[in-house]
């Protein structure tokens, strides 16, 4: 039977899933690197962020809430972004997920979302940054009110 | 300095003792075999030649078959000579392994550069083009004047002149990588940083020829 023409796609490396498979080898050298006890977490969730600070010879946890914003990669350089407002200014701060700085990640809430990365949070100020989850979402703002954001208004009821 | 044939697997991160991400790649480094041991005597010179990458005995040429069947090897894909001195130690047939670079610190990693085509004057020599705008036309990533006029030289374009032209796909050494893990169980090499060439390129590593604080 003949194959089409052009390269015989290779085994190890073919996509799956739209994601590049690693060899093999890779991620067994990876597997070293991984923190396993890594909560699953999505985009939209708020999240606690616990990250090790030293201070002099002394190191401190410093936690940083805010909205998860983009995740990208896969395997140990996998990285996510966390947007919060601090003092009337967005800050977002990116970390490698398996990062030993990051002591603890922690699931707030989760937001229903239908974007893989939230930069349009980035236009908007107050209420309407908020996002819409089982039951009401409040987004860094914090005030209290009717769903809304995302281009989505139903609420998932828990 | 041992040396060895392998292949490059890709890139990815690790995390130092400080915490800090560090770029790596991951070789798959042998296990190779050595094929022939060149001296001075018989050769002119004193080399190792190792074989890494089985390939099948059918699309092994007659004359390559006989060579590989001398030292008692199976017919392999990438065929390389090291120049080393101390020859001796090695046996043709014998195995060559990463278990070698134990306690090497520093290695200097040989591939072939991805090809570029024919690339112009801006992405193979890192010219600046010409302006956007201000009456620019179609001449945005050319390079400017290459010569001005055929006199003392007795040409127009000086020797040497960086044009357009063909790029990458040339043998290049990265020198002085850290050797940062090495996994005798399955055959790999974490080294510090890039290496040339493709994902699934071939690539020699060997101890560190010059000395020096490592690159990075």
């Amino acid at each position: 039977m003949r194959r089409p023409r052009g390269r015989k796609p290779n085994q190890e490396t073919r996509l799956r899933k739209g994601r590049t498979m690693k060899r093999a080898g890779i991620q067994r050298i990876e597997a070293a690197y991984l923190v396993k006890d890594r909560p699953d977490f999505h985009i939209g969730d708020t999240v606690d962020v616990g990250v090790r600070i030293m201070e002099g010879d002394k190191e401190r946890v410093q936690v940083f809430t805010g909205v998860v914003i983009a995740r990208r990669g896969h395997g140990a350089p996998e990285t996510f972004s966390v947007r919060r407002i601090v003092a009337g200014e967005g800050v977002e701060r990116t970390w490698p997920l398996h990062c030993p700085a990051v002591s603890f990640i922690r699931v707030v809430r989760s937001g229903r979302v239908r974007r893989a990365k939230l930069t349009y949070l980035r236009k908007r100020v107050g209420k309407a940054t908020r996002l819409v989850e089982e039951r009401r979402e409040l987004g860094e703002a914090g005030a209290a009110g009717a769903p809304e954001g995302a281009g989505a208004t139903a609420a998932e009821a828990t | 300095m041992p040396a060895i044939l392998g292949r490059k697997l890709g890139m990815t991160s690790a995390f130092d003792d400080k915490g800090r991400q560090v770029p790596v790649t991951v070789i798959e480094a042998g296990p190779c075999q050595v094929l022939q041991v060149k001296t001075p005597a018989a050769d002119g010179y004193a080399a190792v030649q190792l074989g890494f990458a089985e390939k099948p005995a059918r699309v092994t040429t007659r004359p390559l078959a006989g060579h590989f069947k001398k030292s008692g090897a199976t017919p392999k894909r990438f065929v390389r000579e090291y120049r080393t001195g101390d020859a001796s130690r090695y046996q043709p047939g014998q195995a060559v392994t990463v278990a070698e670079f134990e306690g090497v610190p520093l290695v200097d990693v040989i591939g072939v550069t991805k090809g570029r085509g024919f690339a112009g004057v801006m992405k193979r020599h890192r010219f600046g083009g010409q302006p956007a705008s201000h009456g620019t036309e179609r001449k945005h990533r050319s390079s400017g004047s290459i010569g001005e006029g055929a006199g003392i030289p007795g040409r127009a374009v000086r020797r040497g002149k960086r044009m357009a032209g063909h790029m990458g796909r040339e043998r290049r050494t990265a020198e002085r990588l850290k050797v940062l893990k090495i996994d005798a169980e399955a055959n790999l090499l974490v080294v510090r940083g890039s290496v040339p060439g493709p994902n699934g390129g071939y690539v020699m590593v060997r101890g560190a020829r010059k000395a020096g604080p490592p690159k990075a």
